[in-house]
């Protein structure tokens, strides 16, 4: 007989908690160890140096990186209280409540429409669709731009637009939480700052986890900040060095190797 | 100076450099006229099949059409009864008998009717045939040839290639024979080939490319298609009669389905030789689709899996729509490869002389490629031009099929 | 690969969106276990299942062929003599009078009249003296007329070492089909080959785009002819070119090298395009390293890039290999019609390939050695076939490691 998987929100006041994680491709130990606790409703950026494993820990919190064959993770991330690593928790389901948008834009080759509408339908939207795409348009600072051209391909758009696009497309899933993973980096100034304005809106109603590696964003946007670096035994796993309020952080480090990095001294 | 020692040193280097180049083109000559050969070869290839296929010919006939109108009416405008007549009394009983055993005059139509009175009765005979380059070149000679050594015949000039050709049914006079039956049977085996090849291909592609992990199992899977590729034809066509012909000619013949007499009726049907054809191009169709499922970028499938969807999901709704235009062209070219197989139709049994259009999956067969096989293997002259005409046909046909793969796979790489 | 079947008591699975999900603060879990997806695990088992039929299919060969062969070497094959009995005979007869005609009778050897087995002790020519009902047979009556029928027994040896093939006599060498197979093979490689190679090298790195988009083309309609046409090709002309070439009394009227020429011409886009392809992975950056120690371009081309993809080329080459030997409907139809040693390429001979497609082709009765006698043959093509392509796939990853 299995334990009720229910529970109550009063519980959990953390979106995300992660417990002693690591991740291993193969024998290496990418990331090591993560402590963290993501809170609801809120941006939190992580940030650090090229090659530490930001991705890698991003990627662990919608199980995505299992789609690397050799990839394997240990510890646990608590999903309102839930570890989404046990053994009978479905990935599908993991990945329905946490959604996710990539480095580089990719939409479906489908229709503007399609590409909302597709992600809410499989998981069993009943409602008005037209409605509901509308919606998801909208709070993605879409929707005046193509509200007349919804039948064109979503490839036609310019790429700032394509990632709002892969945004409306997250948000139409209704997750709980947002993952986006450096996702301006292929994208032009202008359009970076209306993503960015995007996310604080996006804010009031997802948890937003975004992996930037450009630190002036993070101070912008972000209320958390986690910096993640190299450990210091040569090697080479990630670790989590300060987690704390993005204000706190960026004004008064608690770590030398926090204010050496945010000073532009390494990374 | 240190610069001129390094001249000198390098002087001899000059003289050798003209030599170099002169080297160097006479090979790129040479490389030149090799790719030359690969295109003179071609066209020599299709001029010996037309050569073949259009000549003079010396013709006899046995009994003058002339002679069987009936009222004045030429024997062609005649109507169905009036030529059933006439074939009843110009041909013995037993043979009559035998064509109302193969299929019964009744059901047979009047261009039917007619075919047979052609063959059995008139009975055109060629007695010398020409090919294209020998009647244009070698003209007065022939008529002097025609005159002493064929007084009684006729000289025609025929292109063995015409519609009477191909609508015409098989017979053992080349002077009538037509590959109409042939190419039923190609088309009948070569859907049966399509629907079972391709679905099957494409799952084991699918199940290869998205859901196989590296294990012992899939790497043995997969080692195993790429070396079934290789496998001559002829050995699948072992396999076929082995399985389809014998094991299974309980059901490949029609007797459990009840379409089929059981004393006559054997596993040589269009529907084993559609499996065996199937089982040949399997491989090459799942190579093929490996490839194109290969070609979808993967964050195709990142942003399906991302957004919840299952594998399945993501493979039905985004993969296989974007890798169908390689599919179908990999798919096509299959089918041009089973459309001009042989060997393996050999032996399993193809019928060497039917006239009868195939009636389904379960009569007997014959393909175009094997009726030139047996055409060219005839000693007399004459079959080598039914032979290059049949030949022309199939070329024709494969011709269209490539032709449209390749626009298949210019309008879609254009959209995508 | 593993299959997922969920077996645990699970609620039904909510399906319907859960917009309420809007309100709270904190995520409401829900239900987040493995629901069972039976569609998912019945397709999953579907296409596994495809892909594991190509198993089946090579099993099914190597079966069939052993099985047929295992027989065909086991069993004890009767041929008849033609040497019919003069006189009725009785069951316990051991002196038997039989006619002239016929192969004749070998002493010390086992024969059979319909289902009783006898041992030959002597003959005279038109007397012979037997044992009867041996090897658990029954003696038994048999009227006059009736044939002695021959033992034949395959054994390995004289299948590899014999020059003779003629299995109803009881002759099963395959050497002349074996030697058949490698000439045509081996001229058809020899034409093939430097014709391919030299257009490879041509089209990859002296051709512009103009040409490479007007030969290449061609190059695929030469490939997709299909082999009965080139059968046809190969009567029709080269034999009647070599023919006035070579004088009528050297070449005959089927012969080796006439198919093996044009089995090189099926094969030779293959070897190009492949070669090609080898060519082409080479890199930018070796080509340029040479030009720019000022190599011409024949040299470049030549001394560093056709080395450099040697592994591929050397497949190339062993693919078209095996398929010049896995070739049918060319040797059927211009090689021959009968086997025959010889190392003379002008004269007729039948290869591995023609001869199974002439006994199948015919009528014949299962079971007679004969019909057997290609399931043998087939093994041996398989595997000779099957061994060159294992070989090509080996080299292609060997040398592809030393190169990188």
């Amino acid at each position: 007989m299995q334990n009720s998987s229910k529970i109550s929100p009063a519980e959990s006041e953390y979106a995300i908690e992660t417990q002693d994680l690591s991740v291993y491709y193969n024998e290496f130990q990418a990331v090591r160890d993560v402590n963290l606790k993501i809170e609801s409703r809120r941006i939190t950026a992580i940030i650090g140096p090229s090659g530490c494993g930001k991705t890698t820990v991003l990627r662990s919190f919608n199980r995505m990186n299992e789609l690397v064959p050799y990839a394997h993770a240990k510890g646990k991330v608590l999903f309102g209280g839930r570890n989404i690593y046990e053994p009978d928790v479905d990935p599908v389901e993991v990945r329905s409540r946490i959604g996710m948008v990539f480095q580089k834009p990719n939409p479906f080759p489908k229709s503007i429409y399609e590409n909302v509408a597709w992600g809410a339908r499989i998981n069993g939207f009943k409602g008005d669709m037209r409605e509901h795409v509308k919606q998801s348009l909208k709070s993605a600072a879409l929707w005046d731009e193509v509200h007349d051209k919804l039948d064109e391909s979503g490839l036609s758009l310019s790429g700032g637009q394509q990632q709002r696009l892969c945004i409306a497309r997250a948000i139409a899933v209704k997750p709980d939480i947002v993952l986006m993973d450096e996702p301006c980096s292929s994208l032009d100034p202008i359009a970076t700052l209306r993503i960015e304005e995007l996310m604080r809106d996006l804010a009031k109603e997802y948890t937003i986890i975004i992996v930037t590696h450009n630190m002036q964003q993070a101070a912008r946007v972000s209320d958390f900040t986690a910096f993640f670096s190299l450990s210091e035994d040569g090697k080479r796993a990630g670790v989590l060095m300060e987690y704390g309020e993005t204000k706190t952080m960026f004004t008064r480090p608690q770590r030398k190797i926090t204010e050496e990095y945010i000073t532009g001294r390494f990374g | 100076m240190t610069v001129q020692r390094r001249r000198r040193d390098f002087v001899e280097n000059e003289q050798q450099l003209a030599g170099r180049h002169t080297r160097g083109r006479i090979w790129l000559s040479i490389f030149q006229i090799s790719t030359l050969i690969g295109v003179i070869i071609l066209m020599v290839l299709l001029l010996t099949i037309i050569n073949n296929s259009i000549g003079y010919s010396a013709v006899q006939d046995e009994v003058d059409p002339e002679s069987l109108a009936v009222g004045g009416v030429p024997l062609e405008e005649l109507p169905k009864e009036t030529l059933v007549q006439i074939l009843r009394e110009n041909v013995s009983a037993g043979l009559f008998a035998r064509f109302e055993h193969d299929q019964p005059v009744a059901e047979r139509s009047a261009a039917e009717i007619y075919d047979l009175i052609q063959e059995y009765v008139i009975s055109p005979e060629v007695i010398e045939s020409w090919s294209l380059f020998d009647s244009l070149i070698r003209r007065d000679e022939i008529l002097a040839i025609m005159q002493s050594q064929y007084p009684q015949a006729e000289l025609q000039f025929i292109s063995w290639l015409n519609w009477d050709f191909v609508r015409s049914q098989q017979s053992s006079h080349p002077e009538i024979a037509g590959v109409r039956t042939a190419i039923f049977g190609s088309l009948w085996t070569i859907s049966i080939t399509i629907l079972f090849a391709l679905p099957v291909g494409v799952a084991a592609a699918v199940y290869l490319q998205e859901y196989a992990q590296d294990t012992f199992i899939n790497r043995i899977i997969q080692t195993n298609i790429n070396n079934l590729a290789g496998v001559p034809s002829i050995i699948y066509g072992i396999l076929g009669l082995a399985i389809f012909v014998r094991a299974f000619g309980y059901f490949t013949s029609g007797i459990y389905f009840g379409a089929a007499d059981p004393s006559t009726a054997n596993g040589r049907t269009i529907l084993s030789a559609g499996l065996t054809l199937g089982v040949l191009v399997l491989p090459l169709i799942i190579i093929n689709a490996q490839e194109a499922i290969k070609a979808v970028p993967n964050s195709l499938r990142e942003a399906s899996l991302a957004l919840g969807g299952t594998r399945w999901e993501t493979v039905w709704n985004h993969v296989l729509p974007n890798s169908l235009p390689g599919i179908l062209t990999g798919s096509i070219l299959a089918v041009s490869r089973a459309l001009g197989e042989t060997a393996p139709l050999v032996v399993i049994g193809a019928s060497t002389f039917i006239q009868v259009d195939p009636q389904g999956p379960f009569s007997k067969f014959t393909t175009l490629p094997s009726q030139i096989y047996q055409w060219t293997v005839r000693p007399q002259g004459v079959f080598h031009n039914v032979a290059a005409a049949a030949s022309l046909v199939l070329l024709v046909l494969l011709l269209a099929l490539n032709a449209s793969a390749i626009l298949l796979r210019n309008r879609y790489s254009r959209r995508l | 690969m593993s299959i997922r079947l969920s077996i645990r008591h699970i609620e039904p699975p909510n399906k319907v969106m859960k917009e309420q999900r809007i309100e709270r603060g904190t995520p409401s879990v829900g239900d987040l276990r493995k629901r069972p997806r039976p569609r998912e695990a019945a397709i999953q088992s579907f296409l596994f299942l495809c892909g594991f039929l190509s198993i089946f299919i090579t099993f099914g060969i190597i079966y069939e062929l052993g099985k047929e062969s295992l027989l065909f070497f086991g069993q004890t094959q009767w041929s008849s003599t033609n040497k019919p009995l003069a006189a009725a005979i009785s069951a316990d007869q051991t002196v038997i009078e039989v006619g002239t005609q016929g192969t004749p009778l070998q002493e010390g050897t086992l024969y059979r009249i319909e289902e009783e087995i006898v041992f030959l002790e002597s003959t005279d020519g038109e007397m012979i003296t037997v044992q009867r009902g041996v090897e658990g047979s029954q003696a038994a009556l048999h009227s006059e007329g009736l044939t002695l029928q021959a033992a034949l027994q395959p054994d390995l040896v004289e299948f590899f070492t014999g020059t003779e093939w003629a299995p109803h006599n009881g002759k099963f060498g395959i050497l002349p089909l074996l030697t058949a197979t490698l000439i045509v093979s081996g001229i058809a490689i020899v034409v093939a080959v430097p014709l391919g190679m030299a257009t490879a090298v041509y089209l990859s790195e002296y051709a512009t785009q103009r040409a490479r988009n007007t030969l290449k083309p061609i190059l695929e309609i030469l490939a997709g002819v299909p082999t009965v046409v080139y059968g046809f090709f190969a009567l029709t002309f080269m034999t009647p070119l070599l023919r006035s070439i070579l004088g009528a009394e050297v070449v005959g009227i089927y012969n080796m090298a006439s198919a093996g020429i044009v089995i090189g011409i099926l094969i030779l886009p293959f070897v190009s395009t492949v070669s090609e392809d080898a060519l082409n992975a080479v890199p930018r950056s070796l080509r340029e390293a040479a030009y720019g120690l000022g190599a011409t371009r024949l040299e470049t081309a030549v001394r560093v890039i056709v080395p450099a993809a040697f592994s591929g080329i050397a497949a190339a080459i062993i693919l078209a290999a095996s398929r010049a030997i896995g070739e049918t409907m060319i040797v059927a139809i211009a090689s021959g019609a009968g086997p025959n040693f010889t190392f003379n390429p002008f004269e007729a001979a039948e290869t591995m390939t023609g001869h199974i497609v002439r006994i199948s082709g015919g009528d014949l009765s299962f079971n007679s050695v004969d019909y057997n006698s290609i399931f043998a043959v087939g093994l041996m093509l398989f595997i000779m076939t099957l061994v060159l392509n294992i070989f090509s796939q080996r080299i292609v990853r060997r040398f592809r490691e030393i190169y990188e």
